[in-house]
């Protein structure tokens, strides 16, 4: 019994240590490496979402999605459209962010009804178009009538605001300086952690279980009564709406969105921290979006230097580095670890033959 | 005498130019235990696949605790009570032992989306009645120790009983077992009847496909044959053992007597 008690306390202990962290994480990074680590963090956070929305459809209910950062444009739009002079709309965040979670969920349902009797390969084929159908509309919606702005892009989105505290201006709370960015971090991090909890108790339940029977095998999930059908289109609605909601903190954080920021190799991307985590595990795919995030930069911030103290100048571009590097992670991943770097523990028994 | 549990009126399926199934009728009994017997490619698993919703018949219907059973989809088969198991076992290999018998409850319980996330006294009470529900169903076919492995870790005798543990995991009124005892030893087959003799005795009907003419004579009420997608025989199955169009139907013609004097097919 002591045991176990002590247990617990180490246990309760190291949450209080890694909420601590969390907590001082973006004014110590600040103080130590200057405000880009703060939003070189703020987007791996965004990540994590995106990667925690598309994990339930690829990692819980096994349904291969390549176009997945459509739900994140849509949500992302949707709030910008709301909020920003484009329509003159300005519109508060407590109905913009839910709305373009929704729309996002809406659009998932759109995407998953056609596409239910498909699996695998061609499943991947068609989500793959349909990225690609949003991104082109966006991209065109500026005639007749203009809607999206076309290429330019929507310009001045409004940033967070809690009545007249605004998340994208320096302010002294308490004695202590914070920037636009460590505000936004604390709102990022408090969605997240929503999120998590969300995941943890969804994939630990009656629907979690259906998704994750789908996954194993269709048609005896069918027969033990399972209305794949409804699941399925649940687990995308899910997963899109997720993607809605990072679209949509997305938007206010950068002020300004484009359909560029929407294109095929940001599915990808996600699609890679989910993957190279470890599909299926909430923990692993979170690893997997801050690892992905956070490398890239940590490369763009010694390569050039490096370079310029041994060559004198620079020779190699750092963001051709980056997809080398990129590249040779995963594939080094799927050799030594092909469950991902923190499988879900289903997975490792999958591999371990 | 009572009325029928599943009434399979004049059921017709045909594939291309096959004709899987012709005209087969049977009534199936509550609390029965009714072998469907055939050599192979006669049409039992076909029939299978029509009365759980996987395929519809061209003509015919089925009749299930009273009303019609119209089913468009397997899910709905199971609502209606209509559990089955598959001849090459289909489990979900990487669940637990126990997920796979929690998943057979789904359509008995109701939690969406909201109960799973806000998990209220409701969601909470449903959850423990799953998994205390699952664990006696576990306990039941005798894989209690080995509840937290995946199930693809099973031996092949134990996958069979963990499909039929997650079968009965959807409260159903007709069991249906495709080929049960297939690949099993002796003693697994006589385990599997004291199993299946357990559930009858908990009011389940059961209806079973089967090679093992032994285990068939032994265990069940009444047999139909089939072959090539005809009824050719249905009766207690002593009776069924001596029918000529049966021994002709399993070792050809001018073999009667051999059959009855002993020899299994």
């Amino acid at each position: 019994m002591e045991r176990i008690a002590s247990r617990k306390a180490l246990v309760w202990t190291g949450f209080a240590l890694v909420g601590v962290a969390l907590a001082v994480l973006p004014l110590a990074l600040a103080a130590a490496f200057g405000q880009a680590w703060v939003r070189v963090v703020n987007l791996a956070l965004l990540y994590a979402m995106l990667a925690l929305g598309l994990n339930i459809v690829v990692g819980f209910a096994g349904l291969l999605d390549l176009g997945y950062i459509a739900f994140y444009a849509v949500g992302a739009y949707t709030y910008a459209l709301l909020a920003s002079p484009h329509f003159g709309l300005h519109l508060p965040f407590w109905i913009t962010l839910p709305l373009g979670f929704l729309v996002a969920a809406g659009f998932g349902v759109l995407l998953g009804a056609p596409t239910l009797k498909l699996r695998g390969d061609y499943l991947a084929i068609v989500t793959l178009g349909f990225g690609e159908i949003i991104r082109i509309f966006l991209n065109n919606l500026n005639a007749p009538v203009n809607i999206t702005n076309g290429p330019q892009g929507v310009n001045l989105v409004d940033p967070l605001k809690l009545g007249g505290f605004s998340f994208s201006t320096r302010e002294t709370l308490l004695g202590v300086d914070f920037s636009g960015p460590q505000k936004y971090y604390y709102a990022l991090l408090a969605l997240i952690l929503v999120i998590i909890v969300v995941n943890l108790r969804l994939q630990d339940s009656r629907i979690g279980r259906a998704w994750e029977a789908i996954r194993e095998d269709e048609i005896a999930a069918r027969a033990m009564g399972i209305n794949t059908r409804n699941i399925k289109l649940l687990a995308f609605a899910m997963g899109a709406s997720f993607a809605g909601l990072a679209g949509g903190l997305f938007a206010s954080i950068q002020g300004f969105i484009s359909p560029e920021s929407f294109s095929l190799l940001e599915s990808v991307m996600v699609l890679s921290m989910v993957v190279l985590g470890g599909m299926g595990n909430i923990a692993g795919v979170i690893l997997g979006a801050v690892l992905l995030t956070g490398l890239p930069e940590l490369i763009r911030f010694t390569v050039v230097p490096a370079q310029q103290a041994l060559f004198g100048r620079v020779v190699v571009d750092p963001e051709a580095i980056r997809m080398l590097l990129f590249g040779l992670a995963l594939i080094l991943v799927m050799l030594f670890r092909p469950a991902g770097l923190w499988p879900a523990k289903l997975r490792k028994r999958e591999f371990a033959r | 005498m009572t009325a029928p549990l599943l009434g399979a009126n004049g059921i017709s399926k045909s594939f291309g130019g096959v004709q899987a199934l012709s005209e087969v009728s049977i009534t199936i009994q509550p609390g029965e235990i009714y072998g469907l017997i055939g050599p192979n490619g006669a049409g039992k698993t076909t029939f299978f696949n029509l009365l759980t919703g996987l395929y519809r018949p061209d003509s015919g219907n089925f009749e299930f605790a009273g009303s019609r059973l119209d089913v468009r989809a397997p899910e709905q088969a199971a609502q209606r009570g209509i559990a089955r198991t598959f001849q090459n076992i289909r489990l979900f290999a990487n669940m637990s032992v126990l997920e796979n018998v929690m998943v057979g409850r789904h359509v008995r319980t109701r939690a969406g989306v909201l109960g799973a996330v806000l998990r209220g006294p409701k969601t909470l009470a449903e959850e423990r009645a799953i998994h205390e529900r699952s664990l006696a169903l576990l306990e039941f076919v005798g894989l209690t120790a080995r509840r937290d492995e995946p199930s693809r870790h099973l031996a092949y005798g134990d996958q069979r009983r963990l499909e039929i543990a997650r079968a009965l995991a959807t409260d159903p009124k007709l069991l249906a077992l495709d080929e049960p005892a297939a690949g099993m030893n002796a003693t697994e087959t006589a385990a599997l009847r004291r199993l299946l003799e357990a559930i009858r005795a908990q009011g389940v009907t059961l209806l079973l496909i089967e090679h093992d003419v032994k285990l068939v004579m032994g265990l069940c009420d009444r047999v139909a044959v089939l072959d090539y997608g005809r009824k050719i025989a249905e009766g207690r199955p002593a009776e069924v053992q001596r029918n000529a169009a049966v021994i002709e139907a399993y070792l050809g013609v001018g073999v009667t007597g051999a059959l009855a004097g002993g020899a299994s097919a």
